[in-house]
């Protein structure tokens, strides 16, 4: 059954990576121009990829599915990007990264590629001051650090509270550059609705222009999926509204296996719900809680007041207040990782704690550290980000404590890849949050953005070359070829059907529904019941869309009614392999926390003696049960212990 | 590449725009001191002498050609990033836009226009007729013979229409400087966080004297002569 | 609240657009502007009828793609701001909203409120980076830089790319973007080492697709949702007028 071959190269864990590059194959620079390459995603792992491969001349097409590269997701991460630089002089090494990362994930992810990963950290953080990268300084004129949740030490670098935005910025530049030299040809307004598949090899993709409508055919020796996350099956999350997860979904019906899909993060620090009509969540920083600290009411009358608007938690007295984060975990305190932060929260609204008029949200204080720096300090730090709640929420920050609560925000399963990156169909890569690869079960804070640039910049030029040197012999692939034709018939009889069902309710009352379903039983606490329940649910949401949906116009048009509904029907298919996961996996680890794993003190209950494995599911067919593969981790270095934060 | 440049080049003409203007401002200074002096006595003896030195130095005559290829630079490179700038949005919005930072600069075309305007007739009246000797003599009692501009003043400046053109056309130069003057400092690259402040300040003050002055000339021969 | 909108309607970049009206009722007043248009579209979908297109994506403010020209401003009322970030709480019951693209020659409408921005990827094809490769750089702290300098560098660089800039110019010039970019990297020792090409290769693509002429009315300030300051244009000028004039070969 098992077809599941990380390929981790052999070794001590730190020098696995410097034996994977001394012997791997290479491709002569005469031989580069004449392998096309495709990156489907403009974002960190995307455009990183795509400029560095365009340098060493390969010919790479690169698409994006907005109006400009520069608009991808990772422009919204806002807290920093973790490197092992110890520039601090406070004991960080590649090897505490490492391990912060794995114990971070909840020992779920591959020791070796995490180790690789803390190791080319510093490479990023080099190669974006190169670019012109506006790091935050100290007077010295060296680089400022800060510290993030789930360390102990200050390793993550920033750009004001727009760190994913100027390193997106920076990639984009680097992609800009390639093509304006033409080694890169991008594609802007462009979404992929399929990969095309032959002899077993991904040789190329269908997309759909956005503008025309217009169904085209690319081929090429490799693709590379860096399409990000699939968080968006929720409806309400901090993803922006264009995030899919389609362009992972169609290579899972490819035949490429999906890992772990139920890992998803919820994040602690979010503006709480607050209507209906509401079309996403807005994240505050994880930074925030460096200086802030999360509380709810110690009495439940005091929270019902404060619900009820009879009492401002201002007036409420310090010693009926619950800090308890502080009470629970003394170590970290307010900086516990997300997962553990999250479900504190839940769990403390859940008993009648919560404030805000839905009771759906905690108070995050900057009172203290105001008082404690001054109003300039803390304005310097976080300015922006207390403006833009203020803007939401009508509320001034400074004066009143800020309310959070969490929401879905990573997804830290997705296409299984080996050690090069390579899904389980040879020649399609997958980069970024499109992967599964490194963060296990829980995704510490600053390390998205690493891991997106790493996969870019330092790990594919490398891994696709030696995927591509026994390629060179293969000529340019032929778009007129009986796959590609199938692959576009397929994908245009998909499009006529959505726009033939004429129903009555819209995309987006589905995917609420969706939502919904899965954020009460595929979300921060699960249980057996809930999730079967939820399976049953999703199938049956499933077959009511494709009756009755409605989608207007034409395919032949700009049809942002017909892009969502694309989307949501792969997110009714995900929704239920993301539920199935969460089934099988008996144990709470990370972001999986299962009602019926749990310690007596309610911390995630993990289960290493039948559960230390990644979970890769293979498509089998519609609405057929997926099959299950296991890729049995192996740890050689890394102590597997019980995470705590205590 | 560098064809293209010239023919684009929009900070060069700019650059170009702003240095012509402040020179021209600074024409305005001399222009203006010396048109005050036909308020300093009755028989313009003084604007005359002047005005006299003026038309007969060599060194100021060279100048005038400067002086005229800057007007006529400032006013062809005016038009044509005018032209531009229509160009560049073909069709224009519904609700106006307005732009609270600075009015006067959303005229500066027209306030240009009038001001050229302005100048042609201007020029007819008192430029043409002095090159072209049309103007009467005049022999003060200290023995000086010099043409007669002063009184060429004060009789135009007796014709109620024709102040109030030209109070009219000075208060829109006025305009036309207030923005001129700090956007010349913006286009050269003056642009400083404390200085930029006083720039602008100068700018509105500059813009205030030289219309008052230019002004009270017309009004004081009109209404006290 | 009640609303009436005038929203300009054009079925793609051939055909000619209107204001078409539509009345939109019982909106929170903590609803979001593209909230309130969803709720729109939700209704015309509902109806049968074309939904209006917008761009649109993260919703935080950041992204840069929402673009919406509001009662007469880019973004509509709220200074700092983008469009997504606008709430409803800024309208009254009974407000008339008027609805249009971003309009200049270098960003055709492509449909309804949508509009090509390309050309700003297009100038910073033309320039807008530092020529590194991935690889070989030397260590982040070899160099240091003033943290005065870096702030600049970062003021400079939260430019979102959205565009409002030349929307609210009378011009449609692309002033402040270009020497936004420009700024930061002429503000680094990175991007100094090309500054003088950068800036001459870039505001050449700038005028050679179209925009604009800066005349230095600051409208582009006001409206940018970043508040990017006009003294980078200032710093532009500065570098371009070296560029060609002063010091080409410093």
């Amino acid at each position: 059954m098992t077809k599941l071959d990380a390929k981790i190269p052999k070794g001590p864990l730190s020098e696995k990576w410097t034996n994977y590059k001394t012997h791997q194959n290479l491709v002569n620079p005469a031989n580069k121009r004449r392998l096309d390459i495709i990156v489907v995603g403009t974002g960190l792992a995307g455009a990183a990829a795509a400029a560095s491969l365009g340098e060493l001349g390969f010919n790479v097409m690169c698409f994006g599915i907005h109006d400009s590269p520069r608009r991808a997701h990772s422009i919204a991460a806002q807290g920093g990007i973790n490197a092992a630089k110890n520039y601090p002089n406070d004991g960080d090494s590649i090897y505490r990264l490492f391990y912060d990362t794995i114990k971070g994930g909840d020992y779920r992810s591959r020791e070796a590629n995490v180790y690789r990963l803390a190791e080319v950290s510093n490479n990023i953080i080099d190669q974006c001051v190169a670019q012109g990268v506006p790091f935050a300084r100290e007077y010295g004129g060296l680089l400022d650090n800060r510290s993030f949740g789930g360390a102990q030490v200050s390793r993550t670098f920033y750009a004001r509270g727009q760190t994913g935005q100027q390193l997106l910025l920076g990639a984009y530049s680097a992609l800009s550059k390639e093509v304006g030299k033409g080694t890169v040809k991008m594609y802007t307004r462009h979404e992929l609705v399929d990969i095309v598949i032959i002899d077993g090899r991904a040789r190329g993709v269908i997309m759909r222009d956005l503008v025309t409508g217009a169904i085209e055919r690319y081929a090429a020796h490799a693709v590379v999926l860096a399409t990000g996350g699939y968080g968006n099956v929720f409806f309400l999350s901090t993803n922006a509204m264009n995030s899919n997860g389609s362009a992972a979904w169609k290579a899972y019906r490819r035949g490429a296996f999906f890992a772990n899909p139920c890992f998803t993060q919820i994040h602690p620090t979010c503006i709480p719900v607050h209507g209906e009509y509401q079309s996403k969540l807005t994240l505050m920083s994880e930074s925030l809680r460096n200086d802030g600290r999360i509380w709810v009411p110690k009495e439940k009358e005091d929270a019902e007041k404060i619900r009820k608007g009879q009492l401002k938690p201002t007036d409420l007295p310090e010693e009926k207040r619950d800090y308890f984060l502080e009470r629970r975990y003394p170590a970290f305190g307010n900086l516990v990782p997300r997962d553990v932060a999250s479900r504190a929260a839940k769990e403390r609204c859940d008993a009648g704690f919560g404030v805000g008029n839905t009771g759906l949200a905690v108070y995050l204080d900057f009172a203290d550290a105001i008082k404690r720096l001054g109003k300039k300090v803390i304005e310097a730090r976080y300015g922006n980000l207390f403006q833009m709640y203020e803007k939401i929420v009508d509320e001034n920050p400074y004066e009143t404590p800020m309310m959070i609560y969490p929401a879905v925000h990573y997804t830290m399963g997705g296409l299984w890849v080996d050690y090069e990156l390579q899904t389980t169909i040879p020649g399609l890569f997958a980069a970024g949050e499109a992967n599964f690869s490194d963060h296990g079960a829980n995704r510490l804070g600053a390390s998205a953005l690493m891991q997106g640039l790493a996969d870019g910049y330092f790990v594919l030029p490398y891994t696709l070359q030696n995927y591509l040197a026994d390629q060179i012999r293969v000529p340019r692939i032929s778009t007129q070829l009986p796959e590609f034709e199938a692959a576009e018939k397929e994908a245009r009889a998909v499009i006529n059907k959505l726009l033939s069902i004429q129903g009555k309710n819209t995309v987006d009352s589905y995917h609420k529904k969706l939502g919904l379903i899965m954020w009460d039983y595929v979300g921060m606490a699960r249980n057996r019941e809930g999730l079967r329940k939820a399976i049953d649910m999703i199938q049956e949401l499933r077959a009511d869309f494709w009756k009755n949906v409605k989608v207007p116009g034409t395919n032949e048009m700009l049809n942002p009614e017909l892009e969502k509904a694309m989307r949501v029907a792969d997110y009714l298919e995900l929704g239920e392999l993301m539920a199935r996961d969460a089934l099988m996996r008996e144990e709470s680890c990370g972001g999986h926390f299962r009602e019926e794993y749990q310690t007596p003190d309610g911390e995630a209950l993990r289960d290493d003696a039948n559960f230390f494995f990644v979970g890769a599911w293979e498509f089998t067919g519609d609405n057929k049960e997926p099959a299950l593969h296991k890729e049995t981790l192996v740890y050689e270095y890394a102590e597997i212990k019980q995470r705590n934060y205590k | 590449m560098s064809n293209l440049r010239l023919k684009y080049a929009s900070i060069t003409k700019k650059i170009i725009m702003g240095v012509m203007g402040l020179f021209l401002s600074s024409f305005l200074v001399v222009h203006l001191s010396i048109n005050l002096l036909v308020l300093f006595d009755n028989d313009q003896y003084l604007f005359n002498q002047a005005a006299h030195f003026m038309a007969t130095n060599p060194l100021i005559q060279t100048f005038q050609w400067v002086l005229f290829l800057a007007f006529v630079v400032h006013i062809i490179l005016g038009i044509v990033l005018q032209i531009q700038n229509w160009l560049a949005r073909p069709i224009g919005y519904k609700v106006k836009g307005y732009s609270e930072q600075s009015f006067f600069s959303k005229y500066m075309i027209h306030t240009g226009m009038v001001v050229f305007i302005f100048l042609i007739i201007h020029f007819a009246n008192f430029f043409v007729k002095a090159k072209f000797g049309m103007v009467d003599e005049i022999t003060y009692p200290d023995g000086k013979t010099v043409d007669n501009l002063g009184i060429l003043i004060v009789n135009l400046f007796k014709d109620g229409y024709y102040v109030a053109f030209y109070v009219v056309s000075i208060l829109l130069l006025g305009f036309h400087l207030e923005h001129g003057f700090q956007s010349a400092f913006q286009s050269l690259g003056l642009h400083h966080p404390v200085y930029t402040r006083w720039i602008k300040a100068l700018g509105t003050l500059f813009s205030v004297v030289i219309t008052l002055g230019f002004i009270t000339i017309p009004i004081v021969i009109y209404f006290f002569r | 609240m009640d609303l009436t909108l005038k929203v300009w309607r054009q079925a793609n970049a051939k055909e000619n657009g209107r204001f078409v009206e539509y009345k939109v009722k019982g909106i929170s007043s903590d609803a979001s502007f593209l909230e309130m248009m969803d709720i729109l579209n939700e209704q015309l979908v509902t109806e049968g009828q074309d939904p209006v297109a917008f761009d649109h994506d993260c919703r935080e403010g950041i992204c840069g793609a929402c673009s919406m020209y509001i009662n007469g401003r880019p973004h509509g009322p709220d200074k700092g701001t983008t469009t997504c970030q606008l709430h409803m709480r800024r309208f009254k019951d009974g407000d008339t909203i008027t609805v249009e693209p971003w309009r200049a020659k270098p960003f055709p409408v492509i449909k309804d409120l949508v509009v090509d921005r390309s050309a700003f990827d297009d100038i910073i094809q033309a320039g807008g980076f530092v020529s590194v490769s991935t690889g070989g750089v030397p260590d982040a702290n070899a160099i240091p830089i003033p943290k005065r300098k870096a702030d600049l560098a970062m003021d400079a660089a939260a430019c979102i790319g959205c565009g409002a800039c030349v929307a609210a110019c009378k011009n449609a010039s692309a002033m402040l973007f270009v020497s936004a970019k420009v700024s930061q990297f002429a503000l680094l020792p990175q991007g100094r080492v090309e500054a003088r090409e950068r800036v001459q290769n870039m505001v050449a693509k700038m005028d050679e697709l179209g925009f604009g002429n800066c005349t230095n009315t600051y409208a582009c300030e006001a409206a940018c949702p970043k508040e990017i300051s006009v003294a980078n244009i200032a710093r532009m000028n500065r570098e371009y007028l070296a560029a060609r004039v002063i010091a080409p070969n410093d």
